[in-house]
């Protein structure tokens, strides 16, 4: 099925490719604006690998603060119908992980937004690590974010992923111990990943009403380590509500949901209306969004 | 990828580990520290052996076939009648034992996949046993080749849902009961059906299967007075392999055979054979053997037979090759379906798929074999879900 695909061929100003600004400098410019920094996901190669550019640099252009650059994988256990059809989009249009680092390159010739790639271990295996690690910090990423890693479970592979300068974003589930969440905040790099509930990505119409508390909670025990919330963030007005309590804001498949429906425009409008209730003292959030929420 | 003492803490070798969503990471050590204190208290030991002997039937009987002997020229040969369990298999060994391990930790909701059908029916079944919510996912080819199946589980009280991302089979089918346990896995149980996933499931399915083998050493021991030659076993996951071989491992004269499918055959790119053809890689929580392409992305299995039809394997086979402690080898569709209806003439036993292809290896290297000592071969499970399917692909239709 995509036996042997290599993705796009690297684009032609690979070789200015910037490094992009990093992630404490972003947190600490969003800090000092009082407000929480606006982290939109998108899967590489979705609807197709010249056009997954164009949305990032949509999303960057519309003010999104960090990019989450979902590499595709043929069997995405953590994510929702939305985020799987985008990742089978994208092989199925050839998308690789080298293609995804050739879009990456090309979007930091005119970009410093800082990049987080967001994947599976797989393709990174396969890769190899050490040349993934390299590799990922020359295109210009930030960070990873290996959804099917969990802190502590391989240190040695944790360590070499990490050994040249990539931020090793973790993830902290509901269900994750407190002891778990001081260790991964002792090692931490980046930001810690709030996820909001239970389960998989994709929107839902309405948050847990406890998000609030758990993310003060997680909030203790990061020393200080940024702490974004992501999972079913759909709606302007649910984003508003993570934005009073989190450090970042996460928001996946809605935005893919807005790519399927409108296209990139649409995209464009919603970051920027994503971006617009990032502020903690600024004007009201709408009181609701201008478009019904998907549950997914 | 990150070598480790052999089987310690949650590996084999190399291979197994947790690659899995950190919202799972609680669950496993919930579910680590539950087996631990089962497997210490004999009153859970005294019912487990209570329900496989009176529920489930066993000990199965160790069989010697002597029309098999007369047909390879050699012997003895005894097949291990895993088919003869309630359900029809093997799978029932494993379902028993996790379902006791649901209640022990309170978990009324019961998740499962399924690829031929065989793990899911077992399921349903001990959750109709224990008064358990029962949700089994099951890929929508696999809904089509095995509708006896999918009704009998139905009859059950399970609630079967379909699974029609990726290739619709076994491995789309984990995937999405992955995801239901990343969802609800506080209330949930996922009776994993075979020696993968992240540990504690690979050690923990297998000790569960390990009576076969146990039971094995037993009869061999009392019908001959020795232990086999040799042990031959289908692997696809690879759960009544590793239940028929983990007795054995410690003796290193005793020959281990794994089968793997090779569907259309190697070269053709249509099987389900990563001992054999494939490279180390992640999937569904586990390092092990994986078929997959040059950019890591899962690549499509084949076969026949449905429950072999998975690219990935569990992990002690992985570190069991690698360690040259067993030996695999491959039986394609056709020699699979060959032995089938061989073993159906010869003996008036109707093979599942699967377990067609360990007998086609026998067929083909009994001779072989037997002159190591006894060849016992795990016959994990009966044909009868399979009889409309191979009555289709000979033309022929055959009433469910």
């Amino acid at each position: 099925m995509w036996h042997g695909c290599r993705g796009p061929k690297p684009m032609s100003d690979r070789v200015h490719a910037g490094t992009g600004m990093s992630l404490a400098q972003c947190f600490a410019g969003c800090r000092a604006e009082r407000r929480a920094a606006l982290i939109p996901f998108l899967t590489c190669g979705y609807p197709d690998g010249p056009q997954s550019l164009e949305l990032l640099r949509g999303m960057a252009d519309a003010g999104a603060d960090i990019i989450e650059l979902g590499i595709p994988f043929s069997d995405p256990l953590a994510d929702g119908p939305t985020i799987q059809r985008s990742s089978f989009r994208a092989l199925e249009g050839g998308m690789s992980t080298e293609g995804t680092l050739d879009v990456l390159r090309a979007f930091r010739a005119g970009h410093d937004t800082p990049v987080v790639l967001f994947g599976y271990l797989n393709p990174i295996l396969r890769y190899g690590v050490d040349e993934f690690a390299r590799a990922a910090i020359e295109a210009g990423a930030q960070g990873l974010l290996l959804t099917d890693v969990p802190a502590g479970s391989d240190p040695v592979l944790e360590k070499r992923l990490a050994a040249h300068g990539l931020a090793l974003i973790r993830l902290i589930a509901p269900t994750t111990s407190p002891e778990r969440i001081t260790v991964m905040a002792g090692a931490g790099a980046g930001f810690l990943y709030y996820i909001s509930r239970t389960g998989i990505t994709g929107a839902r119409a309405q948050l847990r009403r406890a998000l609030g508390r758990e993310v003060e909670a997680v909030k203790r025990r990061a020393g200080g380590i940024p702490v974004v919330v992501g999972f079913g963030i759909s709606t302007p007005a649910q984003a508003a509500d993570v934005a009073a309590v989190a450090d970042g804001v996460v928001v996946g498949s809605a935005l893919i949901d807005r790519c399927e429906r409108d296209g990139a425009e649409g995209v464009q409008e919603f970051v920027a209306a994503l971006r617009g209730v990032m502020q903690r003292d600024g004007p009201d959030p709408p009181a609701t969004s201008s478009r019904p929420p998907h549950p997914g | 990828m990150t070598p480790r003492a052999p089987a310690a803490g949650d590996r084999f070798g190399p291979y197994g580990g947790r690659y899995v969503p950190e919202t799972l990471i609680a669950a496993l050590d919930e579910l680590t520290a539950a087996y631990r204190d089962a497997s210490a208290d004999p009153a859970f030991a005294a019912e487990l052996r209570g329900l496989l002997e009176d529920y489930a039937g066993r000990p199965s009987p160790l069989y010697r076939a002597p029309r098999v002997e007369e047909a390879i020229g050699a012997g003895p040969v005894y097949l291990k009648r895993e088919d003869l369990n309630h359900t029809g298999a093997h799978k029932i060994n494993n379902t028993l034992g996790q379902a006791l391990l649901a209640r022990w930790m309170g978990k009324r909701r019961i998740i499962a996949e399924t690829g031929a059908g065989q793990h899911g029916v077992a399921t349903a079944t001990v959750c109709a046993l224990f008064d358990l919510e029962c949700v089994v996912y099951m890929g929508t080819e696999d809904v089509e080749r095995q509708a006896l199946n999918v009704y009998r589980m139905e009859l059950l009280g399970a609630e079967v849902r379909p699974v029609d991302s990726g290739s619709c089979t076994l491995k789309d089918a984990t995937n999405e009961a992955i995801r239901d346990w990343v969802t609800n896995v506080r209330d949930t149980h996922y009776i994993i059906g075979s020696v993968v996933g992240p540990d504690p499931f690979p050690r923990m399915v297998r000790d569960f299967q390990a009576v076969i083998g146990e039971e094995t050493r037993a009869q061999l021991e009392a019908a001959e007075g020795r232990l086999p030659g040799s042990v031959v076993a289908c692997v696809g996951g690879g759960s009544n392999a590793m239940g028929i071989f983990h007795a054995f491992v410690p003796f290193g004269d005793v020959r281990l055979v794994g089968v793997e499918a090779a569907g259309e055959g190697l070269d053709s790119g249509r099987h389900s054979a990563p001992l054999a053809a494939g490279t180390p890689g992640v999937l569904h929580g586990s390092l092990s053997y994986l078929l997959q392409d040059a950019d890591g992305q899962v690549a499509p299995a084949h076969s026949i037979s449905a429950g072999l039809d998975y690219p990935g394997v569990g992990p002690e086979h992985s570190w069991l090759l690698d360690e040259g402690r067993a030996e695999y080898v491959t039986v394609t569709d056709d020699r699979a379906l060959a032995a089938f209806h061989r073993l159906s003439r010869l003996e008036g036993l109707i093979p599942a798929l699967e377990s067609a292809h360990a007998m086609a290896h026998v067929f083909e290297a009994g001779a072989e074999l037997a002159r190591h000592g006894p060849v016992v071969v795990c016959l994990s499970g009966r044909g009868d879900k399979d009889v409309a399917h191979v009555a289709r692909l000979s033309g022929t239709e055959a009433d469910e």
